[in-house]
């Protein structure tokens, strides 16, 4: 499926590009049209999403198959004929989507829209904002379409540099110390991962069908084939000490991203610091493509170190799931406390990851777009309070009920979504989480554990809702306004899903359905006696 | 009359309430009068098709009517094969006598609302929760499933902590909603867990397929004891939702909430939900499931028995009543007294909505006549501020006083009927047993019921009144609030149950609901239904003839007490000050839980706040300042002294990591993860240390602590940004190409 012999999903992943470099044209103080430029290339890249979310054939697989992928591109991106000492290299421009992907490019799409709406009330140097924004868009969407884990590499990297100007430029009091600190520890993250690819990229080789010559490759569906890996190369054999130091330096990598304790503390303070829409970003799309990147390439490239992990993974997920929610009860900043409740959350697609089942790994990719969704509206809903009262210290408000009856109804949707409610998307998805941890005895009680999480996580938002939006007015809020249309444009599509995705979850569950059974069974045949047998 | 039409008529009856809730929540204030009369003459056309069902139901189907229909659909699951998720609903003789329960008093709280709720300020909000509570709790009653049943359970949770919070300028009602919505939850862990064993096992949620499935003997794990978890496990939602021992603290502080609130909510419905749970559950419970069951009744219908004594304010004393007479419910499920707990919680549904009522319409009266008087200290809800009500509010007072009656347990009363059956259970189960204590607390319970419950009758409608001024302005309530109090009093008494008042087993109630056949594995079943109702049939006499005496006494101990003045209460309350204090105080488990649970939670997420921000975020930052004064050479350490903590860091870290490598796998192989944790821990303590001693930690950052750290922090940081914003972004991806070529290198 193409446009102008361009494939769709590079148009969803460079629309964005075609804006930012439309805004860059623009003049600097002709606002109106650097907004209206983003909306409209966002709202393309939306309708491109609904397209493919249309035509996504809900029966092929994908994951390891090249076959399975969908809206493939494939061409060479960068070939050079052997280099002195290291031979033919081979990099591929690689697109395609599975069920693995298909919801994180809607969310992305989304969000993205959503962001751009809720930017409108950036001042400072709109021309440049608008044109990292678009630039981070395009980083993300390429990170969840990519099939070549060098350009994943370098779309992972490309989302960096606007993400770390963004809170930087356009943040808080302290967003300078919080935009290093998100930059140096991604790059930290970073640098792990390229150890792992660079390892996997010489461990593993394929045969050129034309010439019949053997050349090392970044694809990632051949990293995922047991069969291409070179007979004595790093990486090669099962549960071999390399192949785990690789999955924990990739899984490192990925850890900062979700962020997995006790990676995270660089999360509440790019949070607090960041403008509204960032964070909407951040925790809407940025958090994901962490535990995406575990999915993607860590399982299905290592199923024998995700075997050996398991107990340890699930562990981590309880510790995000209790901790982070402990932690978020302590806070006074509403934004911060949304941000640790972030945490907990994303320790729920942890603990649903690790149970490698079916309902485990449905639930938690699930989870991470309900997440995402729910997040968003979270913090959209502290930007609302904090564009008004330019505070956001929880025991300064209460009764907000009565003065901001539009927004309190609203809010009451996103934080039982957020408590995980039933009716509402949240519970769906840890409710199959938790099923899928359960069923696997090795982490049985860690998953009955990790069921305090749903109690701490009521006491924290309930109390929260409390001290902010019930018992009287303080004097000073008496003028406080009540949402505005575009605020509420904002925060209504995704009250939508949430409801929708609540009730009936299966418009979402159908989409990943093939794709996740052929990772489950990758990880317990192939994991087991594919590896093993080699 | 097909059952395909009951299923619609059922779907119809779900959905009306919740179409009650949208269009009020969105339009209720543009509708006239707020829209009252929307949501209720929607409930009244529920009450209607309800009641067709039920008579359908009972006379012509007497099968159980399932409807299911795919929801999710897992595909070919790995190791499983085709796993689809169905969920449904049940029309059986259980749920249609619910589903008329549930619909007679939600449309006679709403007709009653009309009056009580006339000018507050969120009128139409209130009626629009109605609505959404009716369709959370038809969800409950109406599921054949345990997923939905959950998903019920957590929405009426939701309108629960709506209406208890609806006058949430007060902080003393927006923390009771909270309190009850999270003591709620700790219930819900239990009974979720319950559900996920049984999922694992049965990898469906439908109460029918996993019935019988148990019956051809496939059980949890392969284990009896995983069975018992499960019905314990599934329970514990009843012990939350059914504010039994020891999560019953939160019902008494949802009194917060509207009384008609109270009546329909905390009294008759969402409460009983529990029972009903367990009801429907009933054929997985094994015999130690049971006993549990039933003494966690037993203990709950006691100690609220016991605080209902020494309270004074109307409502908390109905509020430990019900909770109390729930537990009478829980007791005789647990003894396996199946018909009579269900009946219970019908009969006890109208006269305890019926009791809350009344006391709403004598709060209302109350209200009116403290406000006239502009009075805004005197506790409109303390009886000790009323007396003598009875001759100005004859309606409420009579119809009060056929309420009292019913849940005292006195003949010709419908309460008679199902509190005999209980106790006569209880004794059954204690001659089969030998679990005695069980029937002990059951007659204890009812004298001390009909004891409290003339306690108020006798000092809120008897007597003089206390205030003559105030009593001047005490007037009957309005229709639409007397009218449903006459109602409920109608259906108190036995005809409505049985054409016998002495034995409710003839009546049609005992004919429509029979215990369901045992389908757990015999050796851990408890005695079977004939065993039972045989001792059943032999204790009956006994227990009848006994509840009558201890009910006799408790009414008479009352009167004595508190209209003959023959025992002087205070006098008595002073000489067992201690006891009087500990049944006024509720037995101290608000306090108990106040410090023990919340206090150390709340104490400790502020630890964990401190160790995220000091010593977790401190590391992070600490790393940045040691390489810094490693580096930059910041500190004041000479030179050479600089290129030894360079050696020291290196060499240290290469030592620790890979020490802690291979021992962290033989500890992982060879002991347990534990270990292997704790090693990691340590060793990770050990890289910190080397970085630590290497940076000159030693010297400095011991005595001057952190807090430098920070400072460095920043001006480090301060330093990399200068040199980002001067245009070198360049010499990070020159970093990363060369890195890249490092490690092309190595791993060649």
């Amino acid at each position: 499926m193409s446009f102008l012999g361009i494939g769709i999903l590079s148009w969803i992943t460079f629309l964005p590009i075609v804006g930012m470099v439309l805004i860059l044209f623009l003049p600097k103080d002709n606002k109106k049209a650097i907004r209206w430029t983003s909306v409209f290339f966002t709202a393309l890249q939306v309708m491109l999403a609904v397209f493919i979310y249309m035509n996504f054939n809900r029966g092929l697989a994908g994951v390891n198959l090249a076959e399975g992928f969908q809206y493939v591109e494939k061409f060479s991106w960068i070939d050079i004929k052997s280099v002195s000492w290291f031979g033919r290299i081979h990099i591929d421009y690689f697109v395609g989507i599975d069920g693995l992907s298909v919801l994180m490019v809607i969310l992305t799409a989304i969000i993205s829209f959503i962001a751009v709406f809720a930017s409108w009330g950036i001042e400072k140097s709109l021309r440049g904002y608008f044109a990292l924004l678009l630039l981070l868009d395009t980083g993300m969407m390429g990170v969840f379409v990519s099939l070549d884990f060098f350009l994943f590499y370098v779309f992972w990297e490309v989302m960096l540099l606007p993400m770390y100007f963004l809170i930087g430029v356009w943040g808080g009091p302290r967003r300078e110390y919080a935009a290093i600190k998100f930059f140096l520890y991604t790059l930290f993250g970073s640098v792990l991962m390229l150890l792992a690819m660079i390892a996997l990229y010489f461990s593993v080789s394929v045969i050129d069908p034309a010439t019949g010559e053997k050349f090392h490759t970044f694809n990632m569906l051949a990293m995922m084939n047991p069969t291409n890996y070179d007979p004595g190369s790093i990486l090669a054999g099962v549960g071999t000490s390399w192949r785990y130091i690789a999955f924990i330096a990739l899984f490192i990598g990925f850890a900062i991203k979700v962020p997995i304790f006790p990676f995270h503390t660089w999360l509440p303070d790019a949070h607090v610091e960041a403008p509204t829409a960032i964070s909407v970003i951040l925790a809407g799309v940025l958090l994901k493509m962490g535990t995406y990147g575990i999915l993607r390439i860590s399982y299905p490239m290592f199923p024998d170190a995700t075997l050996h992990y398991q107990v340890p993974l699930a562990v981590l997920g309880f510790i995000n799931i209790v901790y982070g929610a402990l932690v978020a009860m302590a806070q006074d900043d509403f934004k911060k406390l949304i941000a640790y409740s972030s945490i907990s959350h994303m320790g729920i697609v942890i603990l649903g990851m690790s149970a490698l089942n079916t309902q485990g790994v449905t639930g938690a990719i699930l989870q991470m777009f309900n997440h995402g969704t729910i997040t968003a509206m979270l913090f959209l809903i502290v930007g609302v309070i904090y564009d008004r009262a330019h505070t956001r210290g929880l025991n300064e408000f209460g009764g907000l009920m009565n003065q901001m009856p539009k927004y309190s109804g609203i809010m009451t949707i996103a934080f039982f979504a957020a408590l995980g409610l039933p009716g509402l998307s949240g519970f769906i998805s840890e409710a199959f989480s938790f099923l899928g941890a359960f069923q696997v005895e090795a982490i049985r009680w860690i998953t009955i554990a990790s069921a305090l999480g749903i109690v701490l996580t009521a006491a924290y938002m309930l109390w929260t809702l409390q001290r902010v939006f019930l018992g009287s007015l303080p004097e000073k809020w008496k003028s406080l306004p009540d949402i505005n249309g575009r605020e509420l444009f904002t925060l209504i599509p995704l009250a939508i899903i949430v409801i929708i995705l609540g009730i009936y979850p299966s418009p979402a569950i159908n989409l990943m359905t093939s794709a996740v059974n052929t990772l489950v069974g990758v990880l317990n045949q192939h994991g087991g006696a594919m590896f093993l047998g080699q | 009359m097909t059952p395909e039409l009951l299923v619609k008529f059922s779907l119809l009856i779900l959905f009306l309430p919740l179409f009650s809730f949208l269009i009020l929540i969105f339009f209720g204030k543009r509708l006239s009068r707020q829209g009252d009369w929307l949501g209720t003459s929607i409930l009244f056309l529920c009450l209607a098709f309800s009641s067709i069902i039920l008579y359908y139901k009972l006379t012509v189907f007497p099968e159980a009517i399932n409807y299911t229909f795919n929801w999710i659909d897992f595909g070919n699951v790995p190791l499983i094969g085709e796993l689809k998720i169905s969920l449904g609903l049940v029309v059986d003789n259980l749920s249609a006598i619910m589903l008329v329960v549930v619909s007679i008093v939600s449309s006679l709280v709403h007709l009653f609302s009309i009056g009580y709720m006339h000018g507050d300020i969120r009128y139409s909000r209130y009626f629009s929760y109605l609505g959404l509570f009716t369709f959370s709790m038809l969800i409950i009653v109406l599921t054949n499933n345990f997923f939905t049943m959950y998903v019920g359970w957590e929405l009426v949770g939701l309108s629960s902590y709506l209406l208890i919070g609806h006058w949430y300028e007060k902080k003393s009602a927006s923390n009771a909603a909270m309190k009850a919505f999270i003591v709620n939850r700790v219930g819900d862990i239990g009974m979720f867990a319950g559900i996920m064993i049984l999922f694992y096992t049965f990898r469906t949620f439908g109460f029918n397929e996993i019935f019988s499935m148990i019956s051809l003997g496939k059980i949890p794990m392969g284990s009896e004891a995983w069975l018992t978890a499960a019905g314990i496990l599934i329970f514990c939602g009843a012990i939350g939702k059914s504010a039994q021992f020891p999560l019953h603290v939160w019902l008494p502080d949802a009194m917060e909430g509207p009384t008609p609130v109270s009546a329909l909510i905390h009294a008759a419905t969402m409460v009983a939900a529990g029972v009903y749970l367990v009801a429907r559950t009933f054929p997985i419970m094994t015999a130690d499931a049971l006993m549990v069951i039933a003494y966690v009744g037993a203990i709950t219908a006691f100690i609220s028995a016991t605080i209902a004594i020494a309270q004074n304010d109307i409502k908390k004393v109905l509020a430990y009543s019900t909770i109390s007479q729930l537990g009478y419910m829980v007791m005789g499920l647990g003894v396996g007294a199946y018909t009579a707990g269900f009946f219970h919680l019908t009969t006890h549904a109208m006269f305890k909505a019926g009791l809350f009522l009344g006391s709403g319409s004598v709060i209302h009266a109350m209200h009116n006549a403290l406000h006239h008087q502009k009075d805004h200290h005197t506790d409109p809800q303390d009886i000790r501020n009323m007396g003598g009500l009875g001759k100005k509010m004859k309606i409420t007072f009579i119809t009060f006083l056929i309420y009292t009656l019913a849940i005292s347990g006195v003949p010709f009363t419908s309460g008679f009927l199902s509190k005999d059956e209980i106790l006569a259970g209880t004794l059954a189960f204690g001659g089969l047993t030998g679990h005695y204590l069980i029937p002990i607390i059951g007659f204890l319970v009812a004298g001390l019921t009909a004891f409290y419950m003339f306690r108020v009758v006798i000092i809120t409608f008897l007597g003089s009144p206390v205030d003559s001024h105030r009593f001047e302005h005490i007037h009957e309530s309005p229709k639409t609030m007397t009218i449903p109090l006459i109602i409920f009093a109608a259906l108190s008494f036995f005809i409505f149950f049985s054409f016998n008042p002495f034995g409710a087993a003839s009546g049609w109630f005992f004919h429509a609901i029979e215990r369901p056949e045992a389908i757990v594995p015999l050796t851990v079943q408890a005695a079977d239904s004939t065993t039972f109702e045989e001792a059943l049939h032999h204790s009956h006499t006994t227990a009848m003839i006994l509840s009558l005496v201890v009910a006799g006494l408790g009414i008479l101990l009352a009167f004595t007490t508190y209209k003959w003045k023959k025992i002087n209460a205070d006098a008595l309350a002073e000489k067992f000050n201690p006891l009087y204090k500990f049944l006024l105080n509720k037995w101290y488990f608000d306090e108990l839980y106040d410090k023990m649970v919340i206090g150390a939670t709340i104490a400790f997420t502020s630890v964990l706040r401190w160790f995220d921000n000091n010593i977790i975020d401190g590391m992070v930052n600490g790393t940045a300042s040691w390489t810094k004064a490693v580096i930059f050479g910041y500190t004041e350490h000479k030179k050479e002294k600089r290129y030894s903590s360079i050696i020291f860091i290196l060499l240290g870290s290469v030592i620790s990591i890979t020490v802690a490598f291979y021992a962290g796998q033989w500890l992982w192989n060879e002991h347990s993860f534990i270990t292997a944790l704790l090693f990691a821990i340590l060793s990770g303590a050990l890289t910190f240390f080397f970085f630590w001693a290497g940076a000159g930690g030693f010297d400095k950052y011991v005595v001057d602590g952190m807090v430098n750290g920070i400072a460095y922090l920043s001006g480090f940081f301060g330093l990399m940004f200068r040199k980002f914003q001067t245009g070198k972004v360049q010499t990070y991806i020159v970093f990363v190409l060369f890195g890249i070529m490092v490690l092309f290198y190595i791993f060649r």
